[in-house]
């Protein structure tokens, strides 16, 4: 990790502050309408009266929980899907042009076929979640698997493996970096999407509050809600980063 | 031939066994509707082309969104990526703006601009702005550096050296940032209508499956899924043609 110099480190926080106090000195004048632009003290404090009265751990537990079974489906899927694909020249020519074409296809336009067969509900919302998040795990896990090194091929050859060792024990770790970086995808994907069935289907969590918030006019609160997705995005994004450096330890720094 | 056979074999038999299950009434017609009557809605969409306004709604919301998110990422990101202190400075502030989901703003953008394409483009900009601005910031830093060299001896200004320097340069790596912008921007799109935005197809998705009309509503989503498939065939058409934009 390279050390930022003290000034600019510093130069950073000023530039944020500065551009908080502009916001804050700007609604306050009323140079821009408090409706959409409320303070940022006025959000700070609706933020702490929140962690205070403890009324946001619900829906952010409901998000987090939503977003994480979605995304768990969906990694298990690729993966399987994956492995298949990857590595059967049978299973790429069966399904290959039918996951090309439903690839490309918007995940939320599959919400209205979703609500006529689950209704509003959770399963919905964890269906269109996993439909969404599935590709980039199925797409890594193709390729993981199917470009296993020609060498390796050969002594599972020589060693006699069967199909379910060779998978276990050298197809599957040879495409788990591959795995690992769709999967961080797929739950910036699934973050998204639990907040869009949320909205839709108004099932409890931060995306129904943000929405709630906007009907009655309490944009502190809207405000708010964005604060707390955008930092649950970024804690969501370090910590799978993290558990990717950690998983992949054993490969050789300096490997791609 | 035998490829050809074997991935054609899957689609054709589920549609058939689709169609044969909702002519022997055993699939519900209310969520399974029949491939011919799917065929037959969509038939009719296109003949009083309503199916057709709302793909141009959509494609315009997409589009609009996508080129002020292209005008200001390459901007911004040309200027930050010239300045590296600058974009020292200015990046914490970016990054912290970065993981909130566009679609989190969609309420905001809706008590903003109200229903309509201002919104519905807003959130797109939003959404494709990101990829645009990561990528010019890297590209413009990637630059020769004695080409911009070059540049102040001449001392030419910001602007041409930006149009005569800086973008011809870096025009290879923006372009990948732009196609996954282009990708982003239709799926935003389709979103803020299917959630709050009543216009274009995925509002029309919406109405059609609340109107128990899943036969429209099928057809909807297969057009759907052929014009992503279209865009995506196109982009990495695009990409082929333009030499160093697939990497």
């Amino acid at each position: 990790m390279k050390r930022v110099p003290l000034a600019t480190g510093a130069g950073a926080v000023l530039f944020a502050a500065v551009l908080l106090v502009l916001w804050q000195l700007l609604a306050d004048r009323q140079f821009i309408s408090p409706v959409f632009f409320p303070t940022p003290s006025r959000t700070l404090t609706e933020l702490y009266r929140q962690v205070a009265e403890g009324t946001i751990w619900a829906p952010l537990v409901a998000t987090a929980l939503r977003m994480f079974y979605g995304w768990a489906l969906a990694s298990l899927l690729g993966v399987v899907i994956g492995a298949a694909v990857g590595s059967s020249r049978a299973a790429r020519d069966f399904l290959e042009p039918l996951l090309e074409f439903m690839r490309p296809l918007p995940a939320s336009a599959i919400i209205p076929a979703a609500i006529l067969f689950l209704g509003l509900s959770n399963a919905m919302s964890i269906s269109v979640i996993a439909f969404g998040a599935v590709w980039p795990v199925l797409l890594a896990s193709v390729h993981g698997f199917s470009s296993v090194e020609p060498q390796l091929l050969e002594v599972c050859g020589a060693l006699r493996l069967s199909r379910a060792q060779f998978i276990v024990k050298v197809a599957a770790p040879s495409a788990l970096p591959d795995i690992l970086a769709g999967a961080r995808v797929s739950l910036a994907i699934s973050l998204i999407l639990a907040v869009v069935t949320e909205m839709q289907a108004s099932q409890p969590g931060l995306g129904q509050n943000i929405l709630l918030a906007q009907r009655s006019f309490r944009s502190p609160e809207l405000y708010a809600g964005i604060v707390m997705l955008g930092l649950m995005g970024f804690v969501v994004n370090y910590a799978i980063l993290k558990g990717e450096e950690r998983l992949l330890r054993w490969r050789t720094p300096g490997d791609s | 031939m035998k490829r050809r056979i074997r991935g054609a074999s899957i689609p054709v038999l589920l549609v058939a066994l689709w169609e044969a299950g909702g002519r022997a009434g055993v699939l519900p017609s209310d969520t399974f509707s029949r491939p011919s009557d799917i065929v037959l809605a969509a038939a009719r969409a296109f003949a009083d082309g309503s199916i057709l306004i709302a793909t141009w709604q959509t494609v315009e919301a997409a589009l609009v969104g996508f080129a002020v998110a292209a005008a200001a990422g390459v901007l911004c990101g040309a200027v930050l990526g010239l300045a590296p202190r600058l974009e020292r400075i200015v990046g914490p502030t970016v990054e912290s703006l970065r993981p909130i989901p566009a679609i989190a703003l969609m309420p905001l953008a809706l008590l903003m601009f109200g229903f309509g394409l201002t919104l519905e483009a807003s959130v797109v900009a939003f959404a494709c702005v990101w990829p645009v601005l990561l990528v010019t910031i890297a590209a413009v830093r990637g630059i020769e550096p004695r080409l911009l060299e070059l540049a102040r001896t001449l001392e030419m200004s910001f602007a041409s050296s930006l149009r005569k320097i800086i973008l011809p340069a870096a025009l290879a790596r923006i372009v990948v940032g732009l196609r996954v912008a282009v990708g982003i921007a239709l799926v935003v799109a389709i979103t803020v209508e299917i959630v709050i935005n009543p216009r274009g197809l995925g509002y029309g998705m919406i109405i059609a499956s609340q109107s128990l009309r899943p036969d429209l509503m099928y057809a909807q989503l297969l057009w759907l899924g052929l014009l992503g498939w279209g865009l995506n065939t196109a982009l990495s058409g695009a990409a082929r043609l333009w030499p160093g934009a697939s990497a």
